[in-house]
Formats: structure tokens, sequence, C-alpha cells
């Protein structure tokens, strides 16, 4: 299977629709849709919602924040989203834990945010599988619609909540969503977002969370396509020296946008190419055997997201879910086979 | 004169007994595509809004989950978010409470469904004290009974300062938000508790109101009420539209009609959601009981009534051993009980005609401005308005022949 390809499309440079028809025409297994309550933009989980119903293969991956929601609705609106796309949905565990964001919800930021995020990743997987598939019975002669002993309270306690379930919503599509999370940050995750700026690091960490048991590794990479005046052609052989010079044309004035200082250090570790289409096949080549897929994110949507579509020369992805398209298998439930 | 025209919504509540899943033909509830065939014919049928229903913990009798009627339903937003993008003009109205929600984070979701949708957002708003519910969120029963209005009132007011694009830096005991929204918005406000408390935070702050009162004189009362509360909050009538819920059941004669009524009701009151119904009062194992004999002859066990049901109005859970004596001394076996104290309120039964004439009189009279319909067949009783009941509403001049606005508020002929 060839390397997959995921878009990041939150910043909005496009309206969504039209971001998400040509990753879906070149081939991406996913969006990916970047967030934060002081964004600018409408709120990732609703734009994903909304294109659920306006594409039919690509993967929908809304930034939701562990220390900033409710992990109930979290685990809902997730659930939802995979619901309405018939098994597309996926989450980026988002890190967002500044002062200000936390303002907007009358709080401080959290001490342990590790902790924080393992305990809501565990307990939305615990409430996705807290209907079983079959706990919908419809018997008419007992008058049962569903099965007491299928759907599961899931009395999780973490360090500063607990839960006791079960989810309002019937167990999702794929079972559970396709999890994405920096590989730094935990490894409960099913993709880990492996951002260093060398291929040498990035071969290291994708490694490593292998070996935690991290079924997919994806490289971070930021993209400028096209001639050498918009970062320079030919500067794209360096990826091929190995070491810190792997990143073509990486002046930090090339890249715009002029996101917040956190997201300009995500940049400033992340992989770059800029080069032309077929440099950058010749590069995801070279990562093919290095990593499961990487992120692209454009370094200005508008004007890289149709050069991408010419790059990659591929037509949409088989699905039909996301699952499907990344090679998972649909995971066993935990609760399935308890004492009934 | 002006021509009042009638507003309908549908209510889908997604959980309950009035949803027959028993039928053959009972389209899979949660299923997307039952969302999208629902809108769909919504459409057609020209009608100003979609509501979807909100339980943020799954029904239970005696700690176990209640397993009689449908359940499952998707977060209401992100649904909504899905359906807008299946759709052109109908409004989209998401039921969400005040208690457990961040006033930020849900005013946010909230301008981003009005934004995706193209101004077609609403808000249902709803409170809850339900320390049950609670025990599925961070901040579980923090919130008294009596403030939960109160709350409410804030909540609103904080999201409406957001959504019209101010920097919000509020704190109090019930709402603490500094921040400010990218996005804004002008989502439509409805309000459905019935309590005093309640009808004061319509008067207020709401747009429209899912009232419970149907029957014309207490429609009227209802009006005539809500008319004085809101000249206290310097608002008048027709600042607010009245939408009381609402069933409908059609036949081609009234007979047909009358008949199909009582079959809904009684397929509604099954043999064990009869015991069912009684568990909650009794708080014991009743299963042993005939549906069809006397009321139990054990005595109830002590303690108030299990609130794991999620839906017993707050005067509902206390004296249960008055109500329980008073419901022996009616004599009737336990189904019948349960068919006599949950009476078929709030439903119009008749011809397609006939209904149309009721609802004229309601409207012209201005005793509500419409309803908010809750089907019992899935689609059913959806296709049945839309095709039959819709044309007669249309013919007296008391309804839509086509969409003129593209915003919910437009729908609603609301400023």
């Amino acid at each position: 299977m060839s390397i997959h390809l995921a878009l990041e499309i939150g910043g909005g440079a496009l309206p969504d629709t039209e971001a998400v028809a040509v990753a879906e025409a070149a081939g991406c297994a996913l969006v990916t849709i970047n967030d934060s309550p002081l964004s600018p933009s409408p709120e990732a989980g609703v734009r994903a919602g909304f294109l659920a119903r306006r594409t039919r293969r690509v993967g929908l991956a809304p930034t939701l924040h562990p220390a900033l929601t409710e992990p109930f609705h979290l685990a809902t609106q997730l659930a939802a989203l995979d619901h309405a796309s018939q098994g597309r949905g996926a989450w980026v565990v988002g890190t967002e834990n500044s002062a200000a964001a936390q303002a907007t919800i009358g709080g401080t930021p959290v001490s342990d945010l590790e902790q924080e995020i393992a305990d809501v990743i565990d307990v939305a997987r615990l409430l996705w599988d807290s209907w079983e598939d079959d706990a919908v019975v419809r018997d008419v002669a007992s008058g049962r619609f569903l099965d007491p002993d299928r759907v599961h309270h899931v009395n999780f306690t973490g360090e500063r909540f607990s839960v006791v379930g079960p989810l309002i919503t019937p167990r999702p599509p794929q079972g559970q969503l396709v999890v994405l999370a920096p590989d730094t940050l935990t490894d409960k995750s099913d993709i880990a977002l492996v951002a260093a700026p060398t291929l040498d690091e990035v071969a290291a960490r994708a490694e490593a969370a292998r070996a935690a048991n991290i079924p997919l590794a994806f490289a971070e990479l930021d993209v400028a396509l096209g001639p050498a005046d918009r970062g320079g052609s030919g500067r794209a052989e360096s990826f091929f020296g190995g070491g810190r010079a792997g990143v073509g044309g990486a002046e930090g004035d090339r890249i715009d946008g002029g996101g917040a200082e956190a997201d300009r250090a995500d940049r400033d570790a992340r992989l770059r190419f800029a080069g032309g289409e077929d440099e950058f096949r010749a590069l995801l080549n070279r990562l093919e055997g290095i990593v499961d897929g990487v992120r692209i994110h454009p370094v200005d949507l508008a004007i890289d997201l149709p050069r991408l579509a010419v790059a990659t020369r591929r037509g949409p992805v088989s699905g039909p879910t996301l699952r499907d398209t990344l090679g998972l298998p649909r995971p066993a439930n935990v609760f399935a086979g308890e004492p009934r | 004169m002006t021509t009042h025209r009638l507003h309908l919504g549908l209510f889908f509540t997604g959980v309950g007994p009035q949803l027959l899943w028993s039928q053959p033909d009972f389209a899979n509830h949660t299923h997307i595509d039952t969302f999208i065939q629902t809108v769909r014919t919504l459409e057609r049928g020209l009608f100003d809004a979609f509501f979807l229903g909100e339980g943020l913990r799954v029904r239970e009798n005696r700690g176990r989950v209640y397993d009689l009627d449908v359940a499952g339903r998707p977060d209401a937003i992100t649904q909504l978010a899905a359906l807008a993008a299946e759709t052109e003009r109908i409004g989209l109205v998401a039921t969400q409470n005040t208690t457990y929600n961040f006033p930020f984070d849900l005013a946010r979701r909230l301008a981003s469904l009005d934004h995706v949708s193209g101004g077609r957002a609403g808000w249902n708003i709803v409170t809850t004290d339900n320390a049950w519910t609670g025990e599925n969120f961070r901040y579980g029963g923090w919130l008294p009974h009596e403030r939960r209005y109160e709350r409410a009132a804030e909540f609103v007011a904080t999201a409406r300062s957001l959504w019209g694009g101010d920097s919000v830096d509020t704190h109090s005991d019930l709402v603490n938000v500094t921040g400010s929204l990218g996005v804004t918005g002008n989502p439509v406000l409805f309000q459905a508790g019935d309590s005093p408390g309640g009808r004061d935070l319509a008067a207020r702050l709401a747009d429209a109101v899912f009232s419970a009162n149907t029957d014309y004189d207490k429609a009227q009362a209802y009006a005539a009420d809500l008319t004085a509360r809101l000249k206290a909050y310097g608002r008048s009538r027709d600042q607010i539209r009245i939408l009381p819920g609402a069933q409908v059941v059609l036949g081609d004669t009234e007979k047909e009609a009358a008949e199909k009524a009582d079959w809904i009701q009684r397929e509604q009151t099954t043999g064990p959601r009869a015991i069912a119904f009684l568990e909650q009062y009794w708080n014991k194992d009743l299963s042993g009981y005939d549906p069809d004999g006397p009321l139990p002859d054990i005595e109830p066990a002590e303690g108030e009534l299990d609130p794991s049901r999620g839906t017993i109005s707050i005067e509902h859970r206390t004296g249960k051993l008055e109500r329980i004596a008073e419901w022996r001394s009616l004599g009737l076996s336990i189904r019948e009980l349960v068919l006599h104290v949950t009476p078929r309120h709030n439903t119009f039964v008749g011809t397609p005609g006939g209904v149309a004439d009721e609802w004229a009189r309601y409207v012209r009279t201005r005793a509500v401005d419409g309803f908010n319909l809750v089907p019992q067949l899935l689609p059913g009783s959806i296709e049945d308005i839309v095709d039959r009941l819709v044309p007669e509403l249309q013919e007296r001049g008391v309804y839509r022949t086509e969409y003129e606005g593209r915003t919910l508020r437009e729908h609603l002929d609301l400023a």
C-alpha cells in the first residue's frame, strides 16, 4: 500500500467544501481540522459534521481539546460524527491549555496535561464501547427495544473527573474512531503524529511509536509546492542528503500565515518541503519506507492544494470507512463477552 | 387584520414511549439515513424547523438501562451540522442544557452551526438540576434546583454577548467567562420549561416557546400569561412565537382517526411498560404482577421517586404515598391505571380537514403561532402530516406555500 496522506485544512484559507473536494480527489485518507476556542474559525467538530455529508470517502478529523471540554460531550460529538459520516470519523487530540483558552471556561491551565489527556482518551474509548454492536434487539414478543446487558456503565474515575456512562449514542460504525495524537504526548493513539525536523529523527521516533504499540506513524510535513519563486525548486534535493539539511527551502520568512507562537514552534519542528510536483512524489517515495503516512500542512492552502492534486496522481481512497482505508481493523468491544 | 400563519416544527425526541418501534416499518431511528429522509420530507412540507431532543444520560429503571423504549441519539449540534449539508431552508434546532455545558463552548458551537447552515440554527434552552445526569460530567449535581433558571439566564445573556461580537469578561458564582468568539451569529432561542421560572425566562429572553398547552382554553390562558410576563420585560406578544408540543393522528374519517389514536395509545402502553411505570413509584421489582390485574398489594420502598427515568417533574418526585393511595381507590388494572394517569393529552385526532379547521382557529385567534409536532410512527406520522395535513392548511390560507426567507428567523417572522 502506498503512503497515506492526511491534509490539514483548519486555517480556513479555502472554503472547507472546496478544500475537502480537492483532498478527496487527490487521494487523501483524511483531512484534519485544527482548532482552538481562540480561533476565528467555526468550531472544528461542527465543520466536520457538515463535511460528513459533503464527502464520500475522505476521513474527517477535527481537533478537540481534552483540557477544555466535558469528556462525555467530546465522546458523544465524535460518535455522532462517525455515524453521520458512516465510519469516517477521527479525532486529533488537542493540547490547548493556555491561560487564555482556559479562561473561556472559567478555568486555569491544568498542571498535569498528559494525565488529563490520557484520562480523556481512556474514557472516550470506553464510552464508544459502552453500547455493544448488538445492543438493540427490537424484540416485539418481550417488549424489549434493547438488551440492558449489552449497554454498559463505564464507571470511569480519572485524576480530575469521573463518568458513569453509558454514552447516549450507540457504538460508532468504526467501533472506535481513529485517534491521532503527537507521539510525544501519549501512546494511546491509533496514529502517532511525528513532528521532527530531520528524516533521521522522524525515522527513529516512528520506530519508537511502533514499539509502543501505536499502529501507525505519520510524519508532520510543511509543504510549499511550485516554482522556484516560492522558496526554491531544487532545494528539495537537500532532503535527500539526510541530516538537518533535509528541509527544502527552509527560510523562516517563506512560511506565512502568522499563527500563534505555539504554531510557529510546531512549524520549526516539522519536516519542510519546497519544490515541484515530481520532487514531492520522490519525497513521498522516500518517506514510504520510514512512516505509514504524512500529514501535509500546506504553506498556503489556496496555492498548494491544487498542485497537490496534480502531484499525488491518485484517485479517491476506496474506504468505505477510514479504518478500511488505513488498514486498521475494527476493534473488538472491550465489554463484549462480559458475564451477562 | 393580518392573517396569521402557522409555523410547524418537528420534534425528534429519539427516546421515550411515544415512538412505536414495534412496527415492522419503524425506521432505524439512530441511522443517519433516517434523519436525512426525515428532514427532506419536512422541507418538502415547508416546515420551519427540525428539533433534536437531548438527554445526557441513558434512562434507567432500578439501576439498569431501561430497555422498553427506543434509546440512542446523536450529539444534537454535530448531527444538525450534517443535516445542514443535506438541506437548504429548514431551521435546525438543538436542545442543549445550561447546567452541563460551558457557556463559551456551547455559544461557539451554536454560532458555528448558524454559520455552516447559513442562519438556520436554533437553541432549545433547557435546564436540569439532576445530579443523576450529572454523574456523566465534571461538575455533576453542582447547581441547586432553585437556581437553575438563574444560571440559564446568565448563560444565555453571555451567549448573546458573545454572538454579538462582544469581548466578554463576566464572573459570578454561576457563570465565568473571559473571551470573545471569532464566529458570530444569531441563533433563534426556544424555551421549553412550563414552570413559573421557565415562563419568566421565556418572557425575558426567548424568541419562541415550546409550551405544553395545546387545549384551546389552556393555550389561550398560557398566551395571556406570557403576554403579561413579556410586558414586565418591556416586550410584546409579537416578539415571541408560541409553539406547543403536539401529536397528530389522522384518518379518512373521524371514526378511523379515533380508532387509530386508541390503537397507538395501547401500543405505547405495553404490559412491561405499565409495570416499569409503577416500579418507578414502588422502587421494587414488580415483574411478577399481571399488568392486566390489580395494583400490587405490597407497600412501596421507602424514599422518593427514582430519578433515573429522567422525565419526572419536581412536583411529582414527592408525595408518592398519597399518589399511590389515590390510585388504589380507582380500582383499575395496572395497564388501565397507566392509561388513565398518562392521558392522551396534546393529541389532535381527526381527518386532515378537521384538524386543519381546528388549527386555523387556534392561529387566527393567536392562541398559538404553530405547533412542534412529535411523531409516533417513523416515518408514517411525518409523511401523513406533510402529505395530507399541510395541503389542507394551505387551502385555508394559514400555512406558507413556499419558503420566502432563508433563515430560521425569517421563517418565524422574527426581526
